[in-house]
């Protein structure tokens, strides 16, 4: 028996992020780089350690292998201590037969054993795709006070984008009395961040009970929240108000990167009392030539920029050659941008080349049907061939070219 | 594998003297260097490119920041059950002797002793380079060296005391002489010596009888009766043997195939990690010829500068010719020419301050100009 923990948190890391195109072809979404230096996961997972939350489980599932491998032994983020740290829960086989994880509430319940070696008084549910800090511990206490069995973190969102979030309808004390999917004449602008504080017990009943029935498709939101509803459990909503931003679909992807960069937008990465930890890379810090031009940038390390830069995020190790121009783009770890390139509104992302004079994207402004225009992708590896343009929307994949 | 019989021995402390202003406060090892590195990390990655797993750190005094750095080792894959790093502060009688090696090494004689491994290389810590020290050794035990002395050729740095070696065809060293000053075309020590780990404290042990204290000079004695072989290194190696020297080494680095070099992939370079944001550049920032690390925010003109981990350039300022060490903050407006700032300085808005390339400014860690 390991020693009690007051709470774990369970990271749902599973999901295939299908949004993100080529972005997520071989790699799980959280795992997606961000921000410059970090990876999706890096927020939640930053978040539990600043909170004080010791133990994390991370459910994996889809394209696991570089997510793995980053966690590691969570060292990073402080999370590989003796008696809890981080600990990654592909599904496994069981006597019973094995099983791919179904749902968001299969997922838990296939790892009821592993919290229950902790004893936890609360378990958190945190879904891997969101960029956000917040103090869990401040929603645990919330929880607490109000005696809940399930707390959900809510963001208010603008009333008329509300029908696009499942939105929370609560009472005036803050208690939930309907979810509304989706719904097309709102009531309430409180959408849900996917972001739960259970009491165990009380889950962890829940979940063997949704287990059994065979009509259920094991989802938190679809089944497991409202049957607890029903039931007239506790159930409370916890408003949230800073910088959140669910990062699911390339524009979103490419919106919060950008940011990054505005200093008003929210989220300061600088921050010294709520840090964002990552797996830094081992390499020299960011050479900057002569003849180059770096204006309103984030650069990681590793970088050689000869070219000009604009509002744009390099990650680390990337090259951008002399005459090459990168404006409001985000270019992953490894890729290179050859002379004379232009990179525009897109994503290049990792190892990609963008070949000479290629021209990948578009500024809005210069397109003729504003609505055709959207963010360019050059998937991982892809190499664009010299001269070659890459329309705005396009989504480029490796053995696309090749071929 | 073969690395893995050898144990490494570095002297923290050794020619501290030779850059007073940065080490008033911290060893030789500890001096920061090329933007996000302390001196004793090229050391300790060297050993550790070179499949060494247990390396000793000798200190004197003033290792504080050297502890801080080093941690448990963990950024250079040497915090580990079976041996790793070993912080061996000054213990037993008290010497101030600024080179002591021999005594530094009686005073861990017993570390050196109860080690399993059959070699030993020791090195000091004022040297950047990137070297395989495989090579070397193989070296060492194909020529049955006793001992083998790392050396460079060509013009030897302008210093008190340089160590030059004359070697035989066979690469055996036939003689060796103490020297002050710059020589042209010779082969001069670096500091780096491979021999067995039994020898060394026989060595040590009759050394200490005679009262010699001094390693590369008391070596002198033993070349007549033990086989000293030499072996060149020829790759860029910067000693930091004064402090224009050391601002010399910060800007050569400006040089695509220097840091290639330095920072080879293959052999890389660690330190420890900071967990910085990336670097951003304002609006209004005009960036040239600068090696650039994390957490800065620059709004203001910088050229030809080294800026370490979370230095802030304010708006409308002009850095030029500079290294500007951890966290410090250049006021807006302010303009600076050939000046070193160490950790924490503050420059206030509308400053100026000119060094000369020859002779940069140092300003002290914590001031406030």
């Amino acid at each position: 028996m390991l020693p009690k923990q007051e709470v774990v948190a369970m990271l749902l890391a599973g999901g295939r992020g299908s949004r993100l195109g080529v972005l997520t072809k071989n790699l799980a979404k959280p795992a997606v780089p961000f921000g410059g230096k970090y990876r999706i996961i890096d927020f939640p997972l930053s978040n539990c350690v600043n909170s004080g939350i010791e133990t994390v489980g991370v459910l994996t599932q889809y394209q696991p292998l570089e997510l793995n491998e980053y966690i590691g032994s969570g060292q990073p983020w402080d999370l590989d201590s003796m008696n809890a740290g981080v600990h990654i829960l592909p599904p496994y086989e069981q006597s019973s037969g094995s099983d791919w994880y179904k749902g968001t509430a299969n997922a838990i319940y296939q790892n009821i054993p592993f919290i229950d070696r902790y004893n936890p008084d609360y378990v958190v549910v945190l879904s891997g795709d969101h960029i956000y800090k917040m103090d869990y511990s401040k929603m645990i206490a919330f929880h607490k006070e109000h005696n809940a069995s399930c707390t959900i973190a809510v963001y208010e969102v603008p009333m008329e984008e509300a029908s696009r979030f499942g939105i929370l309808n609560t009472n005036p004390d803050g208690s939930i009395y309907e979810f509304d999917e989706k719904p097309k004449v709102p009531k309430s602008n409180k959408a849900s961040m996917g972001i739960y504080v259970f009491t165990w017990s009380k889950l962890r009943d829940y979940l063997i009970a949704d287990e059994k029935d065979p009509n259920s498709s094991n989802d938190f939101g679809k089944n497991v929240l409202p049957t607890m509803l029903n039931a007239g459990e506790r159930m409370f909503a916890y408003r949230f108000d800073g910088y959140w931003k669910d990062v699911g679909t390339i524009d979103s992807l490419w919106e919060s990167n950008m940011d990054m960069l505005h200093p008003k937008a929210g989220l300061d990465l600088s921050s010294e009392d709520w840090k964002i930890y990552s797996r830094n890379p081992v390499v020299p810090p960011q050479y900057i030539a002569k003849g180059s031009k770096v204006q309103n940038s984030l650069v990681a390390e590793g970088c050689n920029v000869y070219g000009d830069l604009e509002f744009s995020i390099l990650f680390q190790g990337v090259y951008v050659a002399p005459g090459a121009e990168v404006l409001d783009s985000i270019v992953m770890p490894g890729a290179v941008i050859e002379e004379g390139a232009k990179v525009q509104y897109a994503i290049v992302a990792e190892n990609a080349v963008v070949g000479k004079n290629a021209v990948i994207g578009m500024r809005p402004e210069d397109m003729e049907n504003r609505d055709d225009w959207g963010v360019a992708v050059v998937g991982p590896d892809c190499k664009i061939p010299e001269g070659t343009v890459v329309a705005p929307k396009e989504m480029v994949e490796a053995e696309e070219v090749q071929a | 594998m073969l690395g893995n019989n050898v144990l490494g021995i570095l002297f923290a402390y050794v020619h501290e003297e030779r850059v007073r202003d940065l080490t008033e406060l911290r060893v030789m090892a500890s001096v920061p260097y090329g933007g996000r590195y302390r001196l004793v990390d090229f050391a300790l990655s060297n050993m550790v490119n070179s499949g060494l797993n247990k390396v000793g750190i000798i200190t004197e005094a003033n290792y504080q920041s050297l502890m801080d750095h080093l941690g448990s080792g963990k950024a250079w894959d040497l915090s580990r059950k079976r041996e790793g790093l070993y912080l061996l502060p000054p213990f037993g009688k008290s010497t101030s002797r600024t080179d002591g090696k021999i005594e530094s090494l009686d005073s861990i004689r017993r570390f050196i002793k109860n080690s399993m491994e059959k070699y030993v290389i020791l090195s000091d810590c004022d040297t950047v380079c990137n070297i395989d020290y495989r090579e070397a050794l193989d070296q060492h035990i194909q020529t049955g060296a006793d001992i083998t002395i790392i050396y460079r050729h060509g013009d030897s740095p302008d210093v008190e005391r340089n160590t030059i070696y004359t070697l035989d065809p066979s690469g055996r060293v036939i003689e060796m002489l103490i020297h002050r000053g710059s020589e042209r075309d010779v082969n001069y020590g670096m500091g780096m010596y491979i021999v067995e780990r039994e020898k060394l404290l026989d060595l040590v042990e009759s050394c200490m009888s005679r009262n010699e204290y001094d390693l590369d000079r008391d070596l002198m004695r033993v070349i007549r009766e033990m086989k000293v072989m030499g072996y060149e290194f020829t790759g860029t190696a910067y000693q930091i043997t004064s402090f224009s020297a050391y601002f010399d080494a910060n800007m050569a680095l400006m040089e695509p195939k220097i840091r290639a070099e330095l920072f080879n992939p293959n052999r890389p370079i660690y330190t420890k990690v900071r967990d910085d944001m990336p670097a951003k550049y304002g609006l209004e920032s005009n960036v040239s010829n600068s090696l650039i690390a994390d957490g800065c925010v620059i709004d203001g003109e910088v050229e030809n500068c080294v800026l370490f981990r979370g230095v802030k350039i304010g708006k409308g300022a002009k850095v030029r010719n500079c290294v500007i060490m951890q966290d410090s903050v250049i006021g807006e407006n302010s303009r600076l020419d050939y000046v070193v700032a160490d950790k924490n300085v503050e420059v206030e808005a509308n400053r100026t301050l000119m060094g000369y390339q020859t002779y940069p400014v140092f300003i002290a860690k914590d001031s406030k100009v």
